[in-house]
């Protein structure tokens, strides 16, 4: 079993925390695992992915081949729409609906929800916190249950303390049970 | 068993502090700087203080080897350029502690200006190569690089590409090693006058075939057959092994991770197989390399012949088309997709330096603005536009001065803090001696910013250096760069233009990342 999966967003959207909470929560249950990850200029706030492969098998090559991507998990509603090529036609998007317009030419809004709501499959929410969207993801990670995933947040963000682990939590728990 | 999910950075460094390390050298540089930061971290009795730049830092490691301890420099690949000296004579001296010299590449160039490959330096150097292809090699091998190292008295580069450098993985830690005593050298091999020098050189060419048998013997370069295997033989390098194995789990493989390339094996794979498809990340070593042992009968194909993109990084898609394996169908790229470059942070000060130099360049018609590498680099782009050259650390200052030596005026430097210790002081020490017509703009984070946020060699001391240089002190300004001080600075900027000689304005104000990092 495997599961290779696209996190994108914007520089500082917090698409890093949500790879280290998933690969957290993959080593303790004895997954192997691959995730590369954007380091370096990208990070001012330009475009920003990680790949994120899961599996009961080894993994080779630390990115994810065109049109084998199970999950797409973006922070942005358009940033999502530069990786779908890497989606199998079985593959979902979970994003949050709200732009990050820190361009000048940013699309048409109403344009890019139409062409999101066109894709085969789609869970698209408002929101602006990355646990939220993890825990909306949950539902489709599967080779990790979302129990797994929340004790994960504990471990790391315990060294900031019982309230940011809390409030973490509860993100978590508010994207998974709407 | 004790597993640790890391990226090949952090690999590298656990490996080298298990390996009895006791001190790193580095210049941050993206792919490369998560190395020294994390041995930084976690082991503080490793002398760790980040270096003025990749040559200091080369020469400073040789010298703890000299002392017989083991030492790391880290940089990315064009760091490589910058301690080349150091580096090719650091194989005529040898070593005496183990010394480790660790080059990231950076193909595609997602935070650089070129795509070199640091093998032609190791060949260059005649010295071996480690070239990983995963993060459990990449904590393995620096350990045996070391003792490879300290076995042949010669240092060993290590080779990296970003997608290794910054991908996690689980990797199984080891024993740590106790760090080498205090055993200066008393050879007479470091003093390399010309009569010394011939006789060391000669010495480096005996060694080459020791270099050699330890790369047919190293279990890192493995030949795999496979019943299933067609008539293609594969000699992939390093990370290029992950990308053939995920799309041909059964092909018949020349892994290489050390070099020089181990000629036996690649004559043993060319005899069971029809032709050779070299698969390596980077620019085509080997690939010239197994021409020449092959013969140009042989057939042999890789990213000379077309057969993989000439440039770029490799990816598991353009290898499955080398080997004629047919992609998987995504869906259709994005249709309400805009390009999204990194850009400078609001409120950075940089920002405000643009600013003011814009309006004061367009009174100048002539002007020309030379930039230099950092995050002020993206001034190049809108909304600033305002840099007319970006080339490599230090090129601003010493650009500006030729285009003024020919006639340009005003000829504008723009370097920032870190990268003018790290080689723009020279230059403007050859402006003040010439007296040129340049105007030179600090712009002084207090950090350096681009690779997040490391101490910068100069701070504090900038006015000090360059008032030390040569500069008139009537012309080192400092300004304070916020947009309630548009005016002074745009004034300050026009009267140092106006001044005929070497005039240096420092913008400070300090870095919004590292300012939001203290404030959490």
């Amino acid at each position: 079993m495997k599961k290779d999966i696209i996190l994108c967003g914007v520089g500082g959207q917090g698409i890093l925390s949500i790879a280290t909470v998933i690969g957290e929560a993959a080593t303790k249950t004895g997954l192997k695992l691959k995730q590369a990850e954007v380091h370096g200029m990208s990070q001012r706030g330009g475009d920003v992915q990680s790949n994120l492969r899961l599996s009961t098998e080894e993994i080779f090559s630390d990115l994810i081949p065109k049109g084998k991507a199970d999950i797409i998990i973006s922070m942005e509603p358009m940033e999502c729409l530069r990786y779908l090529p890497y989606l199998s036609p079985e593959g979902i998007v979970v994003t949050s609906s709200k732009p990050f317009v820190n361009i000048p030419d940013y699309p048409e809004e109403s344009a890019l929800l139409d062409e999101l709501k066109s894709l085969p499959h789609l869970e698209m929410r408002s929101l602006e916190n990355n646990m939220t969207l993890l825990g909306m993801a949950a539902k489709h990670i599967g080779i990790i249950s979302a129990e797994e995933l929340r004790d994960a947040i504990a471990r790391v963000f315990s060294a900031k303390g019982d309230e940011i682990v809390e409030r973490n939590q509860k993100a978590f728990d508010e994207g998974f049970n709407n | 068993m004790n597993k640790k999910l890391l990226l090949g950075d952090e690999a590298i460094a656990i490996g080298a502090i298990n390996a009895g390390l006791s001190g790193v050298y580095a210049y941050p540089g993206t792919p490369s700087t998560e190395i020294t930061e994390f041995i930084q971290k976690k082991a503080p009795e490793i002398r760790s203080r980040w270096c003025t730049n990749e040559k200091t830092a080369m020469e400073a490691a040789l010298g703890m080897s000299y002392a017989g301890k083991r030492a790391l420099v880290c940089m990315k690949h064009v760091g490589m350029n910058v301690c080349a000296d150091a580096f090719v004579n650091s194989a005529i001296t040898g070593v005496n502690g183990g010394l480790v010299v660790l080059a990231a590449d950076d193909p595609s160039m997602h935070s650089s200006q070129n795509e070199q490959d640091s093998r032609f330096y190791g060949k260059f150097a005649l010295l071996p190569i480690f070239e990983p292809s995963g993060q459990q090699e990449c904590y393995d091998m620096i350990g045996e690089a070391f003792a490879l190292s300290e076995e042949l008295k010669v240092p060993v580069l290590f080779r990296v590409v970003t997608r290794l450098a910054h991908s996690r993985a689980a990797v199984e830690i080891r024993e740590k090693k106790e760090q080498n005593a205090f055993n200066p050298s008393s050879g007479k091999g470091w003093v390399l006058l010309p009569g010394i020098a011939r006789k060391q050189y000669c010495a480096l060419l005996d060694k080459q075939e020791a270099m050699l048998d330890a790369a047919e013997k190293s279990e890192h370069n493995k030949l795999e057959y496979s019943s299933k295997a067609d008539a293609q033989g594969i000699i992939a390098c390093g990370i290029a092994y992950n990308y053939v194995k995920e799309n041909n789990p059964d092909a018949n493989i020349l892994k290489v991770s050390q070099y020089p390339l181990p000629e036996s094996k690649v004559i043993e794979l060319a005899s069971r197989s029809e032709s050779i498809l070299v698969v390596e990340d980077g620019q085509p070593v080997v690939e010239q390399d197994v021409k020449a042992i092959l013969g140009s009968d042989y057939p042999v194909e890789g990213r000379l012949t077309g057969k993989l993109p000439r440039t770029g990084e490799l990816t598991p898609d353009s290898v499955a088309e080398a080997l004629g394996i047919e992609l998987s169908e995504g869906l259709q790229q994005g249709k309400n997709l805009a390009p999204r470059p990194p850009q400078l942070c609001p409120g950075c000060g940089h920002r405000d330096v643009y600013k003011a130099l814009k309006e004061v360049a367009a009174e100048y018609p002539g002007s020309r603005i030379f930039g230099d590498i950092g995050c002020y680099t993206l001034g190049a782009l809108p909304p600033f536009q305002s840099l007319n050259s970006t080339v490599d650390m230090g090129a601003s200052i010493t650009m500006a001065k030729g285009a003024a030596d020919a006639g340009l005026f005003p000829a504008i430097a723009v370097i920032g803090d870190s990268t003018f210790t790290h080689s723009g002081m020279t230059g403007l020490l050859d402006a003040v001696n010439d007296n040129s017509n340049i105007t030179v703009i600090i712009s002084d984070n207090l950090t350096t910013g681009m690779t997040g946020g490391q101490d910068s060699a100069g701070t504090n001391k900038f006015e000090a250096i360059c008032i030390g240089l040569g500069v008139d002190p009537e012309h080192v300004k400092v300004v304070v760069p916020v947009p309630a001080n548009m005016e002074a600075i745009t004034k300050t900027i026009r009267e140092e233009i106006e001044y005929k000689g070497v005039s240096v304005i420092i913008p400070r104000r300090e870095c919004m990342q590292t300012l939001k990092r203290k404030k959490k």
